[in-house]
């Protein structure tokens, strides 16, 4: 729930949401860019400055609120879904967004990340994900890929990573959507969709981090590579990509499959259709496993985008009806509710 | 035969039975009217943390004690008057308490052999004499009260059974001269309420046939009667700990004008304050079971951020969990309050059961220095009172504050005086900070607390967090000097917390003796009745207790320093002791009990006795 109050006061610009600290991410780091890309959406939104929140975990990523020229929650890492959850069911008017990175979402923080998605609260969740630890110098995340080389894995890593995407569909997240850092007009796209939702909307965005894992997204973000890789969903559109837009994804049973638009057997029309509003997820599962098939590009924009009730206008609700059923509490009835005794003044 | 009518002072019933015998309800009930007809009392429900134990086991025995009087009493009692045991295990587990010549009420349909060897007994203990000093009563409670049911159709073989609890009632109910509309009412609510009117008959019938029987049968040559105590003047209910304290959390709440928000998950004995704060939507009161204890942490402090009374419960292993939570309400100084309804540990430990060892947990368990005050309530109706004050201190300086319970107050219940909401005191929140030279740490010189800046005031707008935070302006600082500043304002805080203290009450000689007994928490009733009874003797022992831990009242050492030795009695291995002998360097002498039940007051006068 949000209150639908617009800001009366004059129309507010980038620089207003900048806040008076020196941005002190490594020079180059993909942090920069998503930073400045909320800070333009920001003002676009029409909510008052002082009702937005930025809560954040711990992670070069969770340094997010500092920078913020808004109301800022530096929390605890794996806990601000948690702190959120708090704030937003005693305040549900707050326009509040979680900040959180791989290793603060999907490791020590795995447990409150899901549960907020399955609750729904009206919360924005942004997850930054770089598939690397960045403030801790670089050891493997829940994200890494298998095999990685880092410090605590000089053998490669032996796990296998979480998809994100996957374990928030999991959890039945009302929207689920990714976007990179670099791109950073498709990023100001998938933010204002993730504003404009109402639940928990869930956004991966990936990010480098140019000191302890550069250039892992690189052929998605790389002007020669990118269109080759990226599938750009759209609702109700075909599933087209590629530099010359002469590739596509077509269902083969329960498997999607790359297909060719030039090859004279395929065309436009057997291609698949993306709809966000897919109830029960079929589609947007299976856009989910693109990051596991090789030779299939990833799958960004709103993968997914249902409505669901909010947990917090229930709660609201539940409130309400208890009120309008015995009027609103009477603290002194409550406190002599039940069986009680009068002991007169002589202790009889 | 006449029967005889003895007037007595004070009376200890502990009802015992299985599991799923009703014990807890029957103990209730009985509580219930006792407290109805004027008794002072004090209950000590005792269950095992298992839902169903294997029936007719030791392990499987769950009881309900309580000690009700026609003068001031402080403790559940430490002996048995009478035992109402529905089974050979019932038996076994509590013939221990009962006093020389007490009575035994023994449900004879339940000894028989397999049961008798499960509770280990060779013998039928009702037939080989080894209960001669006891007055004992077999009585086929099972097939009796198949008879006082016989006319009611429709009901099974388990279905009457189940009903033998009342049976039983009914019969101590007549033995004590206790009216039974009382729990007639009840029971017809509690059956209507859930849909069974079948059971409604059942029970009540099972209830006045357990008295019937006892008249009839001549079984006791002597009853009792146990007449009213003379409390202070004033409306009076029943209270568990647990909800007095939900109702002190809501009361702060309506006096102060906060939102009241509980997190909590779930976890025995601290549940019921959830449930119970559940319950009171009517008053605008936000509940959240979390996913988890850290969960339920950091959503109190999310509300506490957003402007909320913010509170969450629980038991000592989700105290642990919390810890890291905590902390952070200690570092963005937000008012939050964390109940802990103690039981036994390390680990699960005796889930059930009630300890008072998690006090270094709550004064020193969190990482780096991170101060907190910390209250302890001391008996079911003072859970009340301390959590209102628990809230007032945490709103007043800022500051996260640590409420102890335990499960013996917690689950326990006594009378309990109901204060006129009007009377309560109004706690006063501090005003929004203004926009024009707003900092998010400039602190009130009064009281040390930094401004409660929540979101949605415009112009306020600022960052918090758990990084360390220059001195008044509330930007990330690592400066040496700043991080000793503020280390230095976060303890200075929590020492100024000792003012709201009112002047320690030392009860006996004021100006000091031989031996003060000093205790905090649910350890007052079994002190002030040792302390009552050694006086009486003739003997010079004085008591006082703690109220707030941490810190300590200003005038605790001056106290401390006018007696010859100091006994500090804790259901822990010393952990009061081990703060008073670092701070006022003296040689305190403890008392400790782990045995997941709380001191008897004979045991703490025993102490005492051996020490003048
Ligand atoms: C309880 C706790 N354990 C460990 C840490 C150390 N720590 C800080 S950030 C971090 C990992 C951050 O990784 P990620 O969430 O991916 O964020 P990034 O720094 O890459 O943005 C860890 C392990 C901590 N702050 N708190
Ligand atoms: S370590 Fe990586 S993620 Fe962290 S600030 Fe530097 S580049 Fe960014």
């Amino acid at each position: 729930m949000r209150s639908a109050v617009a800001s009366a006061g004059p129309a507010l610009t980038r620089d207003d949401f900048q806040s008076d600290q020196d941005v002190r991410w490594c020079p180059g780091c993909g942090d920069y860019s998503i930073l400045a890309q909320v800070q333009r959406v920001l003002p676009e939104l029409g909510v008052p400055k002082e009702n937005i929140v930025f809560i954040s975990g711990i992670g070069c990523s969770s340094r997010f609120p500092y920078y913020m020229n808004t109301f800022g929650f530096h929390t605890i890492h794996g806990r601000a879904p948690a702190i959120a959850t708090g704030l937003k069911l005693a305040r549900p008017e707050l326009d509040v967004w979680v900040v959180t990175g791989d290793g603060d979402a999907l490791s020590i923080g795995g447990n409150h990340f899901v549960h907020l998605l399955r609750r729904n609260l009206d919360i924005r969740v942004l997850l930054f994900n770089n598939q690397i630890y960045g403030l801790t110098k670089g050891q493997y995340s829940p994200t890494s890929e298998q095999g990685k080389v880092t410090y605590s894995s000089p053998m490669g890593s032996i796990e296998t990573p979480f998809n994100p995407m996957r374990v928030a569909l999991g959890a039945n997240a009302s929207l689920v959507a990714r976007s990179l850092d670099r791109d950073t007009k498709h990023l100001q796209m998938v933010l204002k969709r993730a504003h404009e939702h109402q639940g928990t909307a869930f956004v991966e965005i990936y990010q480098d981090c140019i000191v302890f894992n550069k250039d892992t997204f690189a052929p998605l973000t790389d002007r020669e590579t990118k269109d080759d890789n990226v599938l750009y969903l759209e609702h109700g559109e075909p599933m087209v990509f590629g530099k010359e837009r002469d590739k596509g994804i077509r269902l083969d049973g329960l498997q999607p499959r790359v297909i060719s638009l030039t090859d004279g057997q395929h065309s436009v029309a057997d291609l698949l259709i993306h709809d966000e509003h897919d109830r029960y997820g079929t589609l947007s599962d299976i856009l989910a496993t693109f990051q596991e098939r090789v030779g299939f590009p990833r799958p960004v924009g709103i993968v997914r985008n249902i409505e669901r009730v909010c947990y917090e206008d229930v709660m609201l609700e539940q409130i309400d009806k208890a009120m309008a059923r015995s009027g609103p509490g009477d603290l002194a009835a409550l406190l002599a509710e039940g069986d009680t005794w009068t002991v007169g003044p002589n202790g009889s | 035969m006449t029967q005889r009518l003895e007037v007595v002072n004070e009376v200890t019933i502990r009802f015992a039975g299985d599991s799923g015998d009703g014990m807890q309800i029957t103990g209730d009930q009985f509580t219930n009217t006792s407290a109805l007809v004027g008794n002072d009392l004090s209950t000590l429900p005792d269950f095992p943390a298992e839902i169903r134990a294997p029936a007719g086991t030791l392990a499987g025995v769950s009881s309900f004690q309580v000690h009700f009087s026609s003068f001031d009493i402080h403790t559940p009692g430490d002996s048995l008057d009478v035992l109402v045991a529905m089974n050979p295990a019932a038996l076994k587990v509590n013939l221990g308490f009962v006093k020389p010549n007490g009575i035994i009420i023994a449900n004879t349909a339940q000894f028989v052999s397999k049961n008798l060897r499960l509770a280990g007994y060779a013998e039928d203990p009702l037939q080989d004499g080894s209960l001669a000093s006891y007055q004992v009563f077999p009585v086929n409670i099972t097939e009796l009260t198949a008879h006082a049911l016989a006319d009611i159709p429709d009901l099974t073989a388990r279905e009457i059974e189940r009903c033998k609890n009342f049976f039983a009632l009914g019969i101590v109910f007549w033995l004590f001269h206790r009216p039974m509309e009382h729990t007639i009412r009840w029971i017809e609510d509690y059956f209507t309420k859930r849909r069974r009117p079948k059971y409604v008959a059942a029970n009540v019938s099972a209830l006045k046939g357990g008295a019937a029987f006892a008249e009839a049968t001549e079984l006791f040559a002597t009853t009792y009667e146990v007449r009213p105590a003379p409390l202070q003047a004033g409306l009076y209910r029943n209270l568990t700990g647990n909800t007095g304290l939900a109702l002190g959390l809501l009361a702060a709440a309506t006096r102060s004008g906060l939102q009241l928000f509980y997190a909590g998950y779930p976890i025995t004995p601290a549940s019921a304050i959830l449930h119970d704060l559940s319950g009171y939507k009517r008053f605008g009161v936000r509940t959240f079971q979390a996913e988890d204890e850290i969960a339920a942490a950091g959503a109190a402090l999310g509300a506490a951020y957003g402007g909320a009374l913010a509170v969450t419960g629980t038991s000592g292993p989700g105290i642990a969990l919390k810890q890291e939570t905590i902390s952070l309400a200690v570092s963005v100084e937000l008012p939050m309050v964390i109940c802990n309804v103690q039981r036994g540990g390390p680990s699960t430990g005796l889930p059930t059961k009630t300890e008072q060892s998690d006090l270094f947990q709550a004064i020193v368990g969190r990482h780096g220095e991170a101060p907190l005050p910390v209250i302890a309530a001391s008996r079911p109706s003072d859970c009340f009172d301390a959590a209102f004050e628990a809230c007032r201190v945490a709103i007043k300086y800022m500051t996260p504050v640590i409420l102890l319970s335990d499960g013996y107050i917690g689950q326990g219940s006594e009378p309990w005086r109901i204060p006129s909401v009007p009377d309560l005191p109004k706690i006063d929140v501090p005003e929004r900070p203004a926009a024009e030279g707003f900092a998010p740490y400039l602190r009130d010189p009064d009281t040390y607390a930094r401004p409660w800046a929540v979101p949605g005031s415009p112009g306020l707008e600022h960052r918090v967090g758990g990084l360390e935070k220059s001195d008044v302006n509330g930007h990330v600082s690592y400066a040496p000097d700043n991080h000793e500043t503020m280390t230095l304002n976060r303890s200075k805080k929590v020492a100024l917390v000792a003012r709201e203290m009112p002047p320690l009450e030392v009860h006996g000689d004021p100006d000091g003796g031989k031996l003060l007994v000093l205790g905090w928490g649910s350890t007052y009733g079994a002190i002030r009745t040792a302390v009552e009874r050694c006086r009486e003797a003739g003997q010079s022992v004085s008591r006082a207790h703690l109220r707030w831990l941490n810190p300590l009242p200003e005038d605790l050492g001056d106290t401390l320093a006018k007696f010859e030795r100091v006994l500090i009695p804790e259901l822990n291995l010393g952990q009061l002791l081990t703060f008073v002998r670092a701070k006022y360097l003296i040689p305190a002498i403890g008392l400790h009990k782990v045995q997941g039940v709380p001191f008897t007051a004979s045991e703490i006068q025993s102490a005492i006795e051996e020490l003048l």
